[in-house]
């Protein structure tokens, strides 16, 4: 952590967006997390994709739950909506406010603790309803915040700190989030920020439950070597099934991609996925055979990052509950209250 | 792009902007740091070392170092290290304890410096005291040179020349004041050792156009008028004034006439405002003291009536550039302009002069009759015979006659000593880590927001009334410790070890200024393009470091750096620390010499 406050002074030439901001605007206050924690990459990831996006910070939600990576929405988006849930309990939080409010865009941060342990079922059920909101988890295998016990994503047979070995079966994220039905999935690593924001893009214009399972080593207790999170051994095994290239609604396309190299993905509001292939025969829209790829893959040691699965025009909780399109808070008493006939009709109905 | 090698003495020099433009290289931050904390004496000591005069330095330099100072780049004011300068003479303790003293045995060693000015004082300053008999001859009675005769009083009280001049001359310096040099010949027939010519740029360019000669009497050559008001010979002019030139000289000649009983005082310039050759400053402090500038407006007759001069007729002139893109002032074709007058100071730049050099003395001159002098020996075609000051290269200002002159002792000990003076000491450098603990450092990083602050001056009727009275008062102590603040500290200095670095992106996500990214390596040109932020500044380096895991390059561009230490701080594995930089140059001494 650091005392100093970070200086208002920005570079000259520092780049502004459609909205006039420049990209230091999106920051929160300074981080207290340790030096060199791969969360604050992830924080800096988070604040470039909404600066590129143009997003209005007053139109997002920020929503986490208790441990290192829940404490980091504190560190961006500083004029922006949060809540800081009970330990495990961000998505129900989520779920509720989107509920109430389907206008504003909303970013789930959590971590491996927060979302694979205390909060395991709240995960699967957010997901499975197909919420429509972002959900990072900043994944580092370790409980930081109690000195590094393994977490319940740290994989069997990685080392801790001080030499003991995991031999617990590991949760893996990406799986279960295919599983239950996530129409957006995707895993990376916060020391490939170029991978990264533009995933982080792609996951805010998504419609529907959009995971990122974003692996972020542990400076302070998993970085050693016998740790599968470390920035070495990530680096090492780090397989990139594909590189995305994100572009914004109207944006033109460049291509300079030989053919069968380069799919263009549309989502529904427009924007679109520019997929670079780096392995020739995987095909993110085939959900089976995604799952079998990060099976085998994962089984060989190696960590598959990239876009895995996107299902670009997928429903979400408002289309299955067919609510009204408007947030709660803007309907006006006619239409809380439609009156006697519209009961008379709905009671007629009943009969 | 190459690693950059941070062990070459000039890489972090450079990254000083203040140190690396002032010609005596003083250690500005470091002198900054110690009046915040109070210690007047030892930021004074650190000044005296290096540019010898800081009182009057204080008051009256050139500051090439404000200009080039980060603080602009970054917000738009430079720190006011000229007036800080002055703080630490002001608030000083008595500090002749810590002089040198005169040297116990002499060398035997007998050097002449011929003019008593800033450049003959600070060679004298540096060979007195290793036991150099060094000899000054000034024309004036008193040591000073330019900084006594030129100088106004309201800008620099005698008090502080007699004292910073004492300070040399009481190392056991002689200076035979009122003997004029006449012939370097004869002066080189007295077996002096080494001689020294350090005697300005003495004589006042004049203006010769119709009525020059017919009105002399109003019409004066503006430095010889600020000398003999320095002296006491003028204490009055006419109510009208006009003031033709656009140099400090013209400044200092505008502001004493509006002492000196002139009420309506112009300074009227040939070419634009902007282009004027004093200091933005200077023009702000004629201005404010009711004087206007005018512009465009070139000189064409003196007009004159019984021998008293009545104006000055101008054309009217306006910049064009020719087809070569060169600037050349054209008539505008508007009718001349005739101003009234009763007075006019001509301050339209100085020139050498040497007739009292020989010419079959062995002492080249080129085309425009200036001693062939070596950039760095300051060494003329005679051996033996150095200059210094304007008197080397034609009219600059103090500091670079300081520079000058230690630069000449260095080579006037060697000579002394049978050493060849084109081989040049290297100043020693350090790097000290400033890290106390995980979050502390041995400076202050917080950045100021603050604005500069303004110097408060004398009230102005009060000031106007008394060519001697100070204008400017100087910070008090709080003034003077807000403004210290502002100070980015830029010699601690961010140092970055690869084979440490883990590629956390931690120093990229903290840094306000968006100065580092790690990236794959390419050509110069094409990295400055492909950085967080673009470096756009072809002036400040790009900070190269490679054998990163990754195979990518650290680049952090110099340019716009707070030196705020964040990314030493956010750094898990200190491959970034923050090490202070300190550059002791070599002056005249053991250290200088080959044989020690």
């Amino acid at each position: 952590m650091t005392y100093i406050v970070k200086p208002k002074f920005h570079h000259p030439s520092l780049p502004v967006n459609e909205l006039g901001f420049t990209h230091r605007d999106y920051e929160g206050s300074i981080s207290t997390l340790c030096a060199g924690c791969g969360h604050d990459a992830i924080s800096a990831a988070i604040i470039q994709a909404c600066f590129e996006l143009n997003l209005p910070p007053h139109r997002v939600a920020k929503l986490s739950g208790i441990g290192c990576s829940s404490k980091t929405p504190t560190y961006f988006l500083g004029s922006s909506h949060g809540f800081n849930s009970v330990h495990g309990r961000m998505p129900s939080v989520l779920t509720g406010a989107n509920l109430a409010n389907r206008d504003l865009i909303y970013l789930g941060v959590s971590g491996d603790g927060d979302t694979a342990s205390i909060g395991l079922g709240q995960f699967a059920h957010a997901i499975r309803r197909g919420v429509n909101m972002v959900y990072i988890v900043e994944n580092n295998g370790v409980y930081g915040l109690t000195k590094g016990q393994f977490s319940a994503t740290a994989d069997r047979g990685s080392k801790s700190k001080r030499g003991v070995m995991n031999n617990d079966n590991s949760v893996d994220l990406v799986a279960m989030a295919l599983q239950v039905g996530a129409s957006f999935v995707a895993r990376s690593f916060s020391g490939d920020k170029a991978q990264l924001v533009p995933l982080i893009k792609a996951a805010i214009e998504h419609k529907g439950a959009a995971f990122i399972d974003c692996i972020s080593p542990c400076v302070a207790f998993n970085n050693h070597p016998g740790s599968t999170k470390s920035f070495d051994y990530v680096r090492e095994h780090n397989e990139a099934v594909n590189r995305l290239d994100f572009m914004a609604p109207r944006a033109p396309i460049h291509v300079d991609y030989k053919p069968g190299e380069l799919e263009i993905v549309e989502q529904h509001d427009g924007s679109k996925l520019a997929l670079r292939k780096l392995h020739a025969d995987y095909d993110p829209h085939d959900k089976l055979g995604a799952m079998t790829y990060l099976q085998e893959r994962a089984h060989a040691g190696e960590i598959v990052t990239g876009l895995l699965y996107v299902e670009p025009e997928a429903d979400d909780l408002h289309d299955h509950l067919n609510t009204v399109e408007h947030p709660l808070n803007e309907l006006n008493e006619k239409e809380l209250c439609p009156g006697a006939g519209t009961l008379a009709k709905i009671n007629a109905s009943l009969r | 792009m190459r690693p950059t090698d941070i062990s070459a003495p000039g890489y972090f020099h450079k990254v000083v902007d203040c140190q690396w433009a002032c010609p005596a290289h003083t250690p500005v931050p470091e002198y900054i740091r110690l009046i915040a904390a109070g210690r007047y004496s030892d930021a004074y000591m650190i000044n005296w070392e290096s540019n010898v005069f800081p009182g009057i330095l204080g008051r009256t330099c050139d500051r090439p170092c404000e200009p080039a100072c980060r603080r602009v780049r970054v917000e738009k004011e430079p720190v006011a290290i000229c007036r800080l300068k002055r703080v630490a003479a002001d608030y000083k303790d008595d500090i002749r304890g810590r002089l040198p003293k005169p040297a116990a045995r002499k060398n035997g060693k007998r050097i002449a410096l011929v003019g008593g000015g800033p450049a003959s004082l600070t060679v004298a300053r540096d060979l007195a005291p290793l036991g150099y008999e060094c000899v000054i001859f000034d024309q004036d009675p008193r040591a000073g040179g330019m900084i006594r005769t030129q100088i106004p009083r309201f800008r620099l009280p005698e008090s502080i020349i007699d004292e910073e001049c004492g300070y040399i001359l009481d190392l056991g310096v002689e200076f035979v004041g009122g003997r004029r040099i006449d012939s370097l010949k004869a002066l080189l027939a007295e077996k002096f050792d080494a001689i020294f010519v350090g005697s300005g740029a003495p004589r006042g360019r004049d203006l010769d156009i119709p009525g020059r000669t017919e009105a002399a009497k109003n019409i004066h050559i503006g430095i010889d008028w600020l000398s003999n008001v320095s002296f006491g010979h003028i204490n009055k002019i006419g109510k009208r004034v006009i003031v033709l030139g656009g140099g400090n000289t013209a400044m200092d000649c505008c502001r004493s006439s509006r002492r000196l009983g002139g009420d309506d005082v112009k300074v009227i310039v040939r070419s634009g405002f902007e282009e004027m050759k004093a200091s933005p400053w200077e023009k702000e402090d004629a201005m404010h003291e009711g004087i206007p500038i005018f512009n465009y407006m070139v000189p064409k007759a003196f007009e004159h009536d019984n021998g008293r001069l009545t104006g000055v007729t101008f054309e009217k002139v306006k910049a064009e550039r020719d087809e070569k893109g060169r600037r050349k002032l054209v008539p505008t074709g508007e009718p001349d302009e005739t101003v009234p007058c009763d007075d006019v100071l001509v301050a339209v730049g100085q020139e050498n002069s040497f007739p009292w050099i020989e010419r079959d003395i062995g002492i080249e001159f080129d085309q425009w009759d200036m001693p062939k002098v070596d950039t760095t020996t300051m060494q003329c075609t005679r051996p033996g015979v150095f200059f210094g000051g304007d008197a080397a290269f034609g009219p600059k200002n103090i500091i670079w006659a300081v520079a000058h002159g230690h630069e000449a002792a260095v080579s006037i000990d060697r000579y002394c000593n049978g050493e060849p003076i084109e081989v040049r000491p290297a100043p020693a450098v350090e790097l000290i880590s400033q890290k106390m603990g995980i979050h502390e450092w041995s400076y202050d990083n917080d950045i100021t927001q603050d604005k500069r602050y303004r110097v408060p001056l004398r009230e102005q009727k009060i000031a106007l009334a008394d060519i001697k009275a100070e204008v400017e008062l100087g910070f008090d102590p709080q003034l003077a410790l807000a403004e210290t603040q502002r100070c980015l500290n830029c010699d601690v200095q961010t140092v970055f070890t690869s084979s440490l670095c883990i590629e956390c992106d931690a120093c990229v996500d903290i840094c306000p200024m968006d100065c580092i990214t790690f990236t794959q390596n390419g050509d110069e040109a094409d990295l400055r393009t492909r950085l967080t932020a673009p470096a756009k500044n072809p002036t400040q380096d790009l900070y190269v470091a490679n054998d990163l895991k990754t195979g990518r390059v650290m680049v952090k561009d110099e340019d716009v750096c707070l030196h705020c230490g964040l990314c030493a701080e956010r750094c898990p594995t200190g491959a970034w620390d923050m090490q202070k930089f300190f550059l002791e140059m070599t002056y005249a001494g053991e250290a200088c010499r080959s044989s020690a």
